[in-house]
């Protein structure tokens, strides 16, 4: 780390102008973003090959295999509501509680395991960054991809669940894949800004799980979302009301169901996600790049 | 002399350090330790620092094979690593090299849990193959490392793999690629008799396309056979640079000391 005065004014200047002058190029040098965002698409294909790698080993182990992905939202949605709709009786004036449940469930927890897994990405595979050469933003869009993966499988149950409750199929349910596509956005953001964090603050691994929960009460998964217009008022709700995954939650509901309270209209609701998705991906995005270089040392 | 010949890998005062984030106390990771370190600012008192390389310069020319020797520990992993771009140099040295040098290493990790063939195909897209390529070459890679000479090996999981066949097999599927500057970490010495005899006339040709060739090994006579200049490293701290009987002769002394 440091080095002598002695050493960098005798070697220093000539070996690098050596360097400079035959356009060797640094080991390790940080590449400018487009150029790393073309490399990086260059990879696409180790990416996916990545994504399906991880899901053939996680399922390879279990004897259901692929029917896991179905039945880990349906036991999820089941025991949330037997401790939510049933004990404890948050249900109030939602007509539909199952359906308004699932939805907040499956949304939240698809934000949720890409957070878990992304907060993984770099340090269970040290190894093989310090072995290989590819752009190190592959291993936490990998991750977001093998999430979406389950996403889907529990979109599918949720869209079996709100039909069998019985809401009508109506266009608005189109929405709902717009909604997904800025939440998966987002969701990959966040993969890499945690990823980044947590390769060099590996403490807030320790935090994520009290992170993720208190993010989960306040994103009115369990509970109808005018819960929190009785309470709070003014900047305050303002402030509850402007959680990305409250928004991303809000929108699915609204897509998929009739009669349900929203905290803003839909049309604010838009805006914010939207904004929220080129915050959180664009953001997380170039913080990871102008770590880039580092994720070698562990 | 230095104008004639063209330099690819030059080290300008490198040090590499290695931080390892470990737990100490078992209370330390709790937590609310966790916190108190975020809110304060304050170091984990489980960061240990390896200063592994020492402020290494040397310059590497085109058409040369280096020997790279050293006791174990030494740093030449370490050094190989960092010349691949894989591990960060610290600030005030650099390491600099023509191309993107490929690192051919018996501990490239592939993922234990997939088949031989997903991992050939992963490997392969990682060192930036197109699909095409990947289907192309994979045949020829599994039927190099003979991984597939006593049954169907290549669809088990690696975890099924003896660690010379797993070995083998990380040699054959870096060394399916075309290389500028080729940096050779121990791959000679993996595998039986035969497949060391193979994997050498793989590396004499990857040597004739590549510019220069780093080689690390503790066999005293593969870096004769192979290298005509060498360095000696120890502790991180570069102890020798020049013509291999030279260095080998004072490397001896050390070690026999
Ligand atoms: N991943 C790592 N994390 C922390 N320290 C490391 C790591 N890898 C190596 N080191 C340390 O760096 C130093 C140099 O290790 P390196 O692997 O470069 O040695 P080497 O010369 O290749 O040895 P060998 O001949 O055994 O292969 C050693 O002190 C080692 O403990
Ligand atoms: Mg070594």
């Amino acid at each position: 780390m440091a080095q002598t005065a002695v050493a960098d004014s005798d070697t220093g200047p000539s070996l690098t102008e050596l360097a400079r002058s035959h356009g060797l190029t640094k080991a390790g040098r940080l590449p400018r973003l487009p150029e790393y965002t073309r490399h990086l698409w260059s990879y696409r294909h180790f990416i996916a090959a990545f994504a399906n790698a991880k899901v053939s080993a996680s399922l390879g182990s279990t004897k259901l295999g692929v029917v896991w992905q179905l039945l880990t939202p349906l036991i999820n949605a089941g025991v949330y509501y037997l401790i939510f709709g049933v004990l404890i009786n948050t249900k109030q004036d939602v007509d539909n509680f199952i359906a308004y449940l699932c939805a907040g469930v499956f949304v939240f927890g698809f934000t949720q395991s890409v957070v878990q897994a992304g907060s993984q990405s770099i340090t269970a595979n040290i190894a093989l960054i310090r072995a290989l050469h590819f752009p190190r933003a592959s291993l936490p869009i990998a991750v977001s991809l093998v999430e979406v993966r389950n996403m889907i499988a529990s979109m599918i149950v949720l869209v079996a669940i709100v039909l069998l409750t019985g809401e009508p199929l109506t266009a608005q349910w189109l929405l709902l894949i717009p909604a997904l596509v800025l939440q998966t956005i987002f969701n990959t953001g966040l993969a890499l800004f945690v990823s980044r964090l947590i390769s060099k603050v590996t403490d807030i691994r320790q935090l994520i799980p009290y992170i993720l929960r208190i993010w989960m009460y306040g994103s009115a998964v369990l509970y109808p979302v005018t819960f929190f217009a009785e309470r709070i008022h003014g900047w305050q709700l303002t402030l509850v009301e402007s959680n990305p995954m409250l928004i991303y939650i809000e929108l699915v509901r609204h897509a998929l169901m009739e009669n349900v309270d929203l905290a803003q209209p839909a049309p604010l609701l838009w805006l914010q996600a939207a904004i929220w998705t080129v915050l959180v991906g664009f953001g997380g995005y170039v913080y990871f790049w102008r770590g880039e270089k580092g994720y070698g040392r562990g | 002399m230095a104008d004639q010949r063209q330099p690819t890998v030059i080290a300008d005062n490198a040090n590499i350090v290695y931080r390892i984030y470990g737990s100490v106390a078992p209370g330390a990771n709790s937590p609310l330790a966790s916190l108190r370190r975020i809110v304060t600012g304050k170091k984990s008192a489980a960061v240990r620092e390896v200063h592994a390389v020492k402020g290494a310069s040397f310059v590497a020319y085109r058409g040369e094979a280096i020997g790279l020797i050293g006791t174990n520990g030494s740093g030449k992993s370490t050094l190989l690593r960092a010349i691949a771009g894989l591990l960060p140099v610290e600030r005030g040295g650099g390491i600099y090299a023509a191309g993107q040098p490929s690192l051919l290493g018996v501990n490239a990790a592939l993922m234990n849990d997939l088949s031989g063939e997903r991992n050939v195909e992963l490997g392969c897209l990682a060192m930036g193959m197109s699909p095409a390529e990947v289907k192309e070459q994979a045949p020829g890679i599994i039927e190099f490392s003979g991984i597939n000479d006593r049954g169907d090996f290549s669809s088990l999981p690696m975890k099924t793999y003896s660690s010379g066949m797993a070995a083998r097999l990380r040699f054959s599927i870096a060394a399916a690629k075309k290389h500028d500057v080729l940096l050779i970490d121990e791959a000679l010495a993996t595998g039986d008799a035969k497949f060391r005899k193979r994997s050498e006339q793989r590396v004499r040709d990857l040597r004739k396309e590549a510019g220069t060739v780093f080689l690390v090994s503790h066999s005293e006579q593969s870096i004769r056979d192979t290298c005509e200049r060498s360095i000696w490293l120890e502790s991180g701290v570069i102890r020798a640079d020049g013509p291999t009987d030279d260095v080998l002769k004072e490397y001896e002394t050390y070690v026999n000391k």
